[in-house]
C-alpha cells in the first residue's frame, strides 16, 4: 500500500465554488462525511481535515539567540494556498485518482494528488 | 541502421517491459538492459547476432539484474519469486511469441503514456523506452539539447516511481480514455517526423510502434484506424515534392505506394466492419477515398462529405470543420465552402491553411484582388520557409493577373 496526500487548494482565503447557503453547506457537509464514511470502511482512510486562512499562520525559523525570528503570514505568500487535504491509503496512483474523482465531486473543487511519505507517528504505509 | 542497430531498438521495449513486470522497477530495468546491449556490443560483431536477439538480451539484462538486487535486502525475495517465472523454463523461441511478453508490451505503452504525465513527457518515455532510440536520438528528434531530454526522461521515471503510476493495462472502463492517450502519443510521434524531412525516422518509428499496438490489441478498431490513417499519409509522401507543398490535386499519382495504399485501405474496411468508428478510422476512410482516385477528377467528394459529416460529429474541431468545408466546396461549389469557412473565422483566424483555403475558393469565385490578399496572409503566417515562398507565389500570380 502506498499513501497519498490529496489536497485542495483555495485562492485569496475562498475556495471556488464553495456553498454559500446554509441548504448548500449542510449538502457539501453531507457529501463530504459520506465520502470520508466510505474511505473508512475501504480502509483507504488516514487522516484529514481543513485548514484556518493562511492570515492565521505563523511562521518560525531556526536558529539561536537573536537570529530566532517568528514572523506573521503563511511561508509563501501567494494566492493559493491549501485549504485542506486529505492523506489515504491506496494500491497504486490509479486507485488514488479513484477517490481524488471522488473528492472532487463531494467538494465541487479540483484536487491535487502527491505521494506522502509517512515519517514518525502516522503510521506508514504497509508493503 | 545496421543489424546489430536494429535488433537493439527491436530488442529494447520487449526487454524493458518483461524486466519491468520481474523487477518492479523501470529505472532497473532499463539500466539492466542498457548493460546488456554493452555486453551485445562487444560480442555480437566477434560471434555474430543471435538468432533471437530480443530472447538473448532479455536473458542477459535478467541475469545484470538479478546482480543488482542480490546486493540489496530484497534480493533472496526476487530471486525466489524469478526461480518460479515460467519464462525462466522457456527457450528462446518461446520468450517471443509468449503471451506473457505480449502483455508486457502493452503494459509498458499503458505505463509511459498514462495521463498523470505531461505529454511531451509520454511521448519521450515512449521513444526511448518502447521503441528504444537512444536519449541523443529522441532529443535530436524533438530539437532539444541531450541535456534537456535526459532531465526530460529523468523527471518522467521519478514520477513514476514516486507516485506508484501502475504497470498495468487499463481494465475496460478505463480503457476507451487511456487508449485514446496512446493513440495520441502516437500520432504526434508521427506528425512530429511529418513536419521536418530530416526526421522522417520517426514516422517509420510510429508506424512500427503503431503495427506493434495493432497485433496486441487485435479488437480495438481505432488502433487499426491509426496505423491506415499512417500508411495512406505515407503512401502519398514521395509526391509531396522536396519542399513539401504540391498540392493533392496537382500530385503525380504514379509515385504514390500502392502497396501502402492497399494495406492502408484493408485495415479501414476491416475496423469500420467492426461498427465502433471513432475519429482515425473516420480520417482513415477518408483519405482512403483520396487514394481511391487514380485522377484527382474521379474522387469520390460525395462520399468524402458524408465521412466527414461523421467525424465532425465525433470530433468537432475548427480543423475538421475546415477541411470539412474543403470537401464542400468540391459538392456544392466554393460559394459554399467559402461561407461555411468563414464561419470559421475567430477560430482559424491565425491559422495558415484557412487562409489558403479562402484563397482558393475565392480565386475560383473570381475574387482575384481577395484572393490575393488571402494568399499573402496565409504566406505571412506559415511556419517552413517552403510553404511561405509557395503561398506569396500564389498571391503574386493572382495579383499579376489582375492587373494583366
Amino acid at each position: 500500500m502506498n499513501q497519498y496526500m490529496l489536497s485542495v487548494y483555495e485562492a485569496e482565503g475562498a475556495v471556488a465554488g464553495a456553498p454559500a447557503t446554509p441548504e448548500a453547506m449542510q449538502a457539501f457537509l453531507g457529501r463530504v462525511i459520506a465520502l470520508e464514511e466510505e474511505m473508512d470502511r475501504a480502509g483507504a482512510f488516514v487522516f484529514g481535515g481543513a485548514l484556518h486562512g493562511p492570515d492565521a499562520a505563523t511562521v518560525v525559523r531556526g536558529g539561536t539567540g537573536l537570529d530566532k525570528v517568528t514572523t506573521d503570514g503563511p511561508f509563501v505568500e501567494a494566492k493559493e494556498h491549501i485549504g485542506g487535504f486529505y492523506v489515504i491509503e491506496a494500491d497504486d496512483l490509479d486507485a488514488a485518482l479513484a477517490w481524488a474523482e471522488k473528492v472532487v465531486e463531494a467538494t465541487n473543487h479540483d484536487i491535487e494528488v502527491r505521494p506522502f511519505r509517512a515519517t514518525g507517528r502516522v503510521q506508514a504505509a504497509t508493503d | 541502421m545496421d543489424d546489430v542497430e536494429r535488433a537493439f531498438r527491436e530488442a529494447h521495449g520487449p526487454a524493458v517491459a518483461t524486466l519491468t513486470r520481474l523487477f518492479g522497477d523501470l529505472g532497473l530495468a532499463e539500466d539492466a538492459v542498457q548493460d546488456a546491449f554493452v555486453t551485445a556490443v562487444d560480442r555480437w560483431p566477434r560471434d555474430g547476432v543471435p538468432d533471437n536477439p530480443a530472447g538473448w538480451i532479455v536473458r542477459t539484462a535478467r541475469n545484470r539484474a538479478v546482480d543488482v538486487v542480490r546486493r540489496d535486502r530484497r534480493g533472496r525475495e526476487l530471486t525466489e519469486k524469478l526461480a518460479s517465472d515460467p519464462l525462466r523454463a522457456g527457450s528462446p523461441a518461446d520468450e517471443q511469441t509468449s503471451e506473457p511478453l505480449r502483455d508486457d508490451q502493452l503494459r509498458l505503452v499503458f505505463t509511459c503514456c498514462h495521463p498523470a504525465l505531461r505529454v511531451e513527457h509520454q511521448v519521450a518515455l515512449t521513444l526511448r523506452l518502447v521503441a528504444g532510440l537512444s536519449p541523443a536520438e529522441v532529443a535530436s528528434a524533438f530539437l532539444v539539447s541531450e541535456e534537456t531530454m535526459a532531465k526530460r526522461l529523468v523527471r518522467a521515471k521519478y514520477k513514476i516511481k514516486a507516485a506508484r503510476i501502475p504497470y498495468r493495462v487499463p481494465d475496460d472502463t478505463e480503457l476507451p480514455g487511456r487508449l485514446r492517450a496512446v493513440l495520441t502519443v502516437l500520432y504526434l510521434v508521427y506528425n512530429a517526423g511529418a513536419d521536418v524531412g530530416a526526421r522522417g525516422e520517426l514516422r517509420a518509428e510510429a508506424i512500427r510502434l503503431t503495427r506493434l499496438l495493432v497485433t496486441l490489441m487485435p479488437d480495438e478498431p481505432e488502433v487499426a484506424g491509426l496505423l491506415a490513417l499512417m500508411l495512406l499519409n505515407e503512401a502519398r509522401r514521395p509526391a509531396h515534392g522536396e519542399a513539401d507543398v504540391v498540392l493533392l490535386k496537382d500530385q503525380d499519382r504514379s509515385l504514390w505506394d500502392r502497396v501502402l495504399i492497399v494495406e492502408g485501405q484493408e485495415l479501414v474496411l476491416g475496423a469500420l466492419r467492426r461498427r465502433r468508428p471513432g475519429p482515425y478510422q473516420l480520417q482513415a476512410a477518408i483519405q482512403a477515398l483520396h487514394c481511391a482516385a487514380r485522377r484527382y477528377e474521379d474522387t469520390d467528394w460525395a462520399s468524402i462529405v458524408r465521412f466527414y459529416d461523421r467525424l465532425i460529429s465525433v470530433m468537432p474541431t475548427p480543423v475538421v470543420a475546415l477541411n470539412r468545408a474543403v470537401a464542400v466546396a468540391e459538392t456544392d461549389g466554393p460559394g459554399d465552402g467559402l461561407l461555411l469557412l468563414d464561419e470559421l473565422a475567430g477560430e482559424l483566424g491565425g491559422y495558415h491553411p484557412w487562409h489558403a483555403a479562402r484563397g482558393s475558393m475565392l480565386k475560383r469565385l473570381g475574387r482575384r484582388p481577395e484572393a490575393a490578399a488571402a494568399y499573402a496572409r496565409a504566406a505571412e503566417l506559415a511556419r517552413t520557409e517552403p510553404t511561405a515562398r509557395f503561398l506569396r507565389a500564389q498571391s503574386e500570380r493572382l495579383e499579376r493577373d489582375a492587373e494583366g
